[in-house]
């Protein structure tokens, strides 16, 4: 990338974090501001034990979670959720930090986790503005066969994409995928979205309810590497330029269903598990309960995700088709203070 | 040598072990077959409309006896829950099922009495002849066959086909109904089959299918709850059809032979390390015994990982075969697995006899 280009791109995009004011530089970096307030969210659904176990227990001791200079801040974001060990109470709190919401006036009748989100703005935020913390990592299952998951909201958040290439550097030979979800209709307003830099860690398969092992170990290592990548920016390392391979969400495909809604087909045995394997036109896509195969017609290849996701039979979702592309991080480092 | 068989428990130890004569028992002549007895274990809750569908399509001659299919727990599958007050298939013993209804009585305890109306009742004549009840798990138990009786030779048979017919890949090829679903072999995969044996004497049985003569619980996993995936439905679903199948060769007279059979006998539960103030769990499933349904444990095995990163291992002097190991609704019951003794048992040649 040539040195003119970046810079152009830098400024213009108007969008190195929310909040975050992009400073000039007379080399090729972006930089941004020391990363003073990191927050871990375990428990936003109720039902996803990896980040609920490793919340309460970076709650109870924080050691392993604690970087110099970092206010590292564990957190149950929904606690009415984990206790009965359910998704949500009356909504589904990860889409519930709308400006609508965010705004609405506190009372009595706000469905439980409206008003849990306005008071998770308030510590953690407020969405927008430069009060808000800086990092907020969001931890998730999904009974997918996504394994390690890195979730963004935005192409163009750089501190973002240098932390997940690290990362993703880190895990190797493991994979880590990076999902990018930028799309103006299927995006929604996350938990995390509250932080100037919100990334959501996946990790799956892992059934509702239950604690694996070695799902439980996968994230934990993730949290890990994320926070060294911020020991390191802040201690002045820069991140040179580089690519970031992403799946970009571009349609929600649902299952088919009859007239009254219900489903009338399942995930096919062949599409099954096969989360971030190409599906090309053809391949087949569905199962009827009587047999019968349903191919996908799309103008492909898709990159599918969340693929019989538990949670999204209600939200309409059997798979996410995503497309593969390659993202350009800009260099970063510390800005001078 | 004739031995009447009996429901209810009986040493192991009083069975010849030599191949017994022949028993006749009474033609099968009605069944149930029983889905969503938890809201979200989703195979039951979607293959029992398509029995239906299936019987509207090709009428009352498709199966070999009226089988009566049945949503147990609606209000539970509607809101793709195990339970709404209180788990039905804890239900069904005798207590229960003659209790007192009142305005407190909980949902489940009023659909429990309903459906031994429906099906039974428990323990009488009038009983329904086989009830198979479909239930899935997060643990990796393949297809496991849960009873009550060892002396039930309905159920040891019907164990003994499943078994036969599910392990062998080729017969699924066979099946027409399947013959649709794979379009290559490379995606069928053996299914293990085993049996579980619970020692309980039929009046304190709890589960729905105690309500039948022969009851059965079919245990497919595994499978998150709230999810059905279609290698698992297909199991379920050849498994049920196994089981017709079976009846109409009993019905049909001919002589079905005895054999030696293994079974897993439940001897207790295991719960989590906890936290003694809070009850909160200290450990997980060491991942070595993670998905090892089944398996042997032998003295030192790993059990459990702390989160501080010790291990707890197997400290009984007894090898023992762990099962439900890490079944998500187990965590509100304090049990991390059972755990069973494996025993050989002898089932005798059995004959259908008109009445």
């Amino acid at each position: 990338m040539q040195t003119g280009l970046l810079y152009n791109a830098v400024q213009t995009s108007g969008h190195l974090g929310r909040g975050t004011v992009a400073m000039s530089s007379p080399c090729n970096a972006a930089c941004f501001p020391r990363v003073r307030r990191v927050a871990i969210f375990g428990g936003t659904h109720g039902n996803e034990m990896s980040g609920i176990t490793l919340v309460n227990m970076w709650m109870k001791n924080g050691a392993e979670v604690q970087r110099n200079g970092v206010l590292t801040k564990p957190f149950i974001t929904n606690p009415g959720a984990v206790e009965k060990c359910t998704r949500y109470i009356d909504t589904d709190l990860n889409r519930a930090f709308t400006p609508e919401n965010l705004s609405t006036p506190s009372g009595d009748g706000l469905p439980y986790e409206v008003q849990r989100a306005k008071e998770i703005n308030q510590l953690f935020g407020p969405k927008g503005s430069p009060d808000a913390y800086d990092v907020i990592f969001d931890l998730h299952n999904t009974t997918s066969n996504m394994g390690s998951t890195l979730i963004l909201e935005s192409s163009t958040d750089h501190f973002n994409l240098q932390m997940v290439h690290y990362i993703k550097k880190a895990t190797a030979p493991e994979s880590c995928a990076v999902l990018l979800n930028e799309h103006p209709q299927l995006r929604y307003a996350t938990t995390r979205s509250v932080s100037k830099h919100p990334v959501g860690l996946e990790v799956g398969p892992q059934p509702q309810g239950v604690l694996r092992s070695n799902i439980f170990e996968s994230m934990r290592m993730i949290v890990k590497h994320a926070l060294d990548f911020i020991e390191l920016f802040n201690s002045g390392v820069e991140f040179p330029t580089c690519t970031v391979e992403a799946f970009r969400v571009h349609e929600r495909v649902d299952y088919p269903r009859d007239t009254n809604g219900n489903i009338t087909a399942m995930v096919h045995p062949r599409l099954q598990d096969c989360d971030w394997e190409p599906l090309n036109p053809g391949d087949p896509m569905f199962q009827t309960f009587d047999g019968w195969s349903i191919p996908y017609a799309g103008d492909g290849p898709v990159y599918p995700a969340f693929i019989n996701e538990a949670a999204y039979y209600e939200k309409q979702q059997a798979f996410v088709a995503t497309r593969r592309e390659t993202l350009a991080a800009a260099a970063i480092r510390l800005a001078s203070e | 040598m004739l031995i009447q068989g009996v429901l209810g428990w009986q040493p192991v130890s009083e069975l010849p072990r030599r191949s017994m004569g022949l028993i006749t028992l009474p033609v099968i002549r009605r069944m149930a077959v029983c889905g969503g007895t938890h809201g979200n274990e989703l195979t039951g809750v979607y293959l029992v409309p398509e029995l239906e569908r299936q019987r509207r399509e090709k009428g009352d001659t498709l199966w070999p006896v009226p089988v009566t299919t049945v949503l147990s727990n609606p209000r539970a599958v509607k809101e793709c829950k195990r339970y709404v007050n209180k788990d039905l298939n804890r239900c069904f013993t005798s207590a229960i099922l003659s209790s007192p209804v009142t305005d407190t009585t909980p949902y489940e305890v009023q659909r429990a009495q309903e459906l031994n109306s429906m099906l039974g009742p428990k323990g009488t004549a009038d009983a329904t002849d086989i009830i198979c009840d479909l239930h899935n798990t997060t643990a990796n138990m393949g297809l496991t066959v849960i009873s009550y009786s060892h002396t039930n030779w309905v159920i040891m048979h019907i164990y003994k086909y499943l078994q036969a017919r599910l392990t062998d890949p080729r017969t699924w090829l066979l099946d027409s109904t399947c013959i649709n679903c794979f379009s290559s072999v490379e995606k069928i995969t053996k299914v293990p089959v085993r049996l579980i044996l619970l020692n309980i004497p039929i009046c304190d049985a709890y589960s729905l299918e105690s309500v039948a003569k022969h009851g059965i619980s079919l245990e497919v996993g595994p499978q998150p709850h709230g999810v059905v995936r279609a290698d698992i439905f297909n199991v379920m679903k050849e498994g049920v059809n196994v089981v017709l199948d079976w009846i109409q060769h009993f019905n049909s007279g001919k002589v079905i032979e005895g054999a030696e059979v293994d079974v897993f006998m439940f001897e207790k539960s295991v719960d989590y390390p906890r936290d003694t103030e809070t009850q909160n769990p200290l450990a997980v499933i060491h991942p070595q015994l993670q998905d090892q349904d089944f398996c042997l444990l032998q003295r030192g095995d790993p059990l459990f990982l702390t989160f501080s990163g010790e291990t707890v291992g197997y400290d009984e002097e007894e090898p023992l075969h762990p099962f439900f190991i890490n079944e998500a609704a187990y965590y509100e019951k304090g049990i991390a697995f059972h755990l069973a003794r494996k025993k050989t048992l002898v089932i005798p040649n059995i004959q259908a006899k008109n009445d």
